[in-house]
């Protein structure tokens, strides 16, 4: 008896975590006529009408395409500024380095509202605005926190006696960093890289005030402004967010066990 | 330890880029919430404390401020107990443990605006599911009552997997001889979770509440896409009235005035947790 219970209470759990995103896929198979009708819940005559218009009506390529450059960019600058100062902090002697530590901690408490607006105000000096390196630039420091937390975590794992036997070997330290341990932290990057494009990927306020047309405009943005005459269009939303929603999820399951290392670490070893 | 070579340089980079992106612009806000600064017309005036004098009296700041408070309150206290409660029920071995973890995380993934847009498909009073399913015909989104609820019960589904996975991650470290110790001692389910679980988790609790804390409090994305402040600005955030005077007005100096106390009530609140965290951590 006692595990029926356990199994049902695992069950509506499941379902309160997917059952919003599954009613945007059944949406977005459901022809417009369909879509002010309900019930019938699930779709009488499935079209992957919305799917087409999608794909035809908006730039929704270049749209997607930015996002991947923007974010695998910002990814690997992140996560090479990173690692950089994660060994450093890990395995060299830094002056103030408890200082250096709540300073980087601190930085990724600052409210991103506090501070937009001087950024915008660089980016259009710099004549940046509506392009990626606007974006690129932002998220690579603001995801700075999170890979260095984490990386530095990582290096520590590595025993100090293989750092220094490379050094007797005569490897300089940067030779050292990058020929043996990069390598030997690379779940950590895996880890690091993970969040830090899901980050980018997801990204809105700064996606919305940097960028102005297409060219440069991300996902969230471009779901956010979906071009609607009259009323919403929500199949067609419901097929884009599909969409792009599909790779995260994909992410998720295949990555779980990094993505909760990841956002655990720091949190419960203190 | 000897042996160390100095690894300034290494940290050098990202240092600077960091400062870059905080320093500077809080310097820089700071500069502009004592300006009047109109964009469009090119306007830049020195006004003293002004901003701050008409923030006061404010009625609009006030409100978002209200909203602010109350999303952060209601948000962080359901997300806490709510995914209390599922991590002990996840914090034991069944079959498909992997599998239904994988799906506890999903909401977590889903970018935020797209699950503002998923929320507001579903609230929409004549053909959204939840009226749906509830037979009612409850005008989610377009009643001063229900819109911050209804934004609240958002970010519930999308946050609540993240306090799972760090709850969780507390609750293994938690020495299971001491369960038997107390089970043998012939302690219930209750007393072991008040006695045991509960006083073990709390540095961990903790942390979860300085995270969702901070991030409730300057939050924009979500509520933004979902109500655009509306109906009547009663989901209007701190953030998001900033964020209008800002880009939408274009007075870049209230709007910096409205930062400048979003950062200030952020910083008071991660000073006031972090000495908590010592106090708890040292006892």
């Amino acid at each position: 008896m006692r595990r029926v219970w356990f199994t049902l209470t695992v069950l509506v759990v499941a379902f309160w975590c997917l059952g919003p995103f599954l009613w945007q896929a059944i949406t977005s198979l459901k022809p417009d006529a369909e879509l002010t009708r309900l019930p019938p819940i699930l779709p009488a005559s499935p079209t992957l009408e919305h799917y087409r218009a999608v794909f035809t009506g908006t730039p929704f390529l270049t749209i997607i395409a930015n996002s991947a450059v923007v974010a695998s960019c910002s990814t690997a600058l992140s996560i090479s500024i990173g690692a950089l100062a994660a060994f450093g902090l890990a395995k060299l002697s830094i002056r103030s380095k408890g200082a250096i530590m709540i300073f980087i901690l601190s930085a990724s408490m600052f409210p991103p509202i506090a501070t937009v607006s001087p950024l915008y105000l660089i980016i259009r000096a710099l004549g940046l605005r509506d392009t990626w390196w606007a974006l690129i630039m932002t998220y690579t420091t603001f995801t700075l926190p999170l890979s260095v937390w984490i990386l530095t975590n990582f290096f520590r794992e590595i025993p100090d006696e293989i750092y220094l036997a490379s050094r007797v070997d005569g490897c300089s330290p940067l030779q050292s960093f990058i020929r043996i341990m990069l390598p030997l932290a690379a779940p950590g990057i895996a880890t690091a890289a993970i969040l830090v494009f899901i980050f980018a990927w997801n990204e809105f306020l700064f996606a919305l005030t940097f960028t102005a047309t297409p060219a440069s405009r991300t996902i969230p943005v471009a779901i956010a402004l979906f071009p609607g005459l009259h009323e919403m269009p929500w199949g067609d939303i419901a097929a884009a967010s599909v969409v792009v929603t599909v790779p995260l999820v994909v992410l998720v399951l295949v990555f779980q066990r990094r993505i909760i290392e990841g956002l655990t670490a720091g949190a419960v070893k203190g | 330890m000897n042996g160390k070579q100095s690894g300034n340089r290494f940290v050098m980079p990202a240092v600077l880029l960091l400062s870059l992106v905080t320093i500077y612009p809080m310097l820089s806000v700071l500069y502009l919430s004592l300006h009047r600064r109109l964009l469009i017309f090119d306007i830049t005036k020195f006004v003293w404390l002004d901003n701050y004098q008409f923030l006061l009296s404010d009625p609009r700041f006030w409100n978002a401020f209200r909203n602010t408070v109350y999303f952060t309150a209601a948000t962080v206290s359901l997300e806490l107990v709510l995914g209390l409660a599922l991590a002990l029920l996840l914090n034991r071995s069944f079959r498909f443990k992997g599998a239904v973890t994988a799906v506890v995380l999903v909401p977590w993934a889903i970018p935020t605006v797209v699950s503002a847009r998923m929320w507001e498909w579903m609230y929409s009073t004549d053909f959204g599911i939840l009226n749906h399913l509830l037979g009612a015909k409850i005008n989610w989104l377009g009643s001063p009552f229900w819109a911050l609820n209804a934004a609240v019960l958002m970010d519930v589904w999308k946050t609540t997997p993240f306090v799972v996975i760090l709850l969780l991650a507390g609750l293994k470290v938690i020495p299971s001889d001491l369960y038997q110790a107390a089970r043998i001692d012939g302690a219930g389910a209750w007393s072991i979770f008040r006695r045991i679980t509960l006083p073990l988790l709390v540095p961990v609790i903790l942390v979860v509440l300085i995270f969702r804390t901070l991030d409730a409090f300057r939050v924009f994305d979500s509520v933004y896409v979902l109500t655009g402040g509306g109906p009547a600005n009663t989901t209007e955030t701190l953030s998001i009235y900033a964020y209008k005077v800002l880009f939408q007005t274009l007075q870049f100096g209230y709007g910096s005035t409205l930062s400048v106390v979003v950062f200030l009530c952020v910083g008071a609140m991660s000073v006031l947790y972090i000495r908590f965290l010592r106090a708890e951590v040292k006892s």
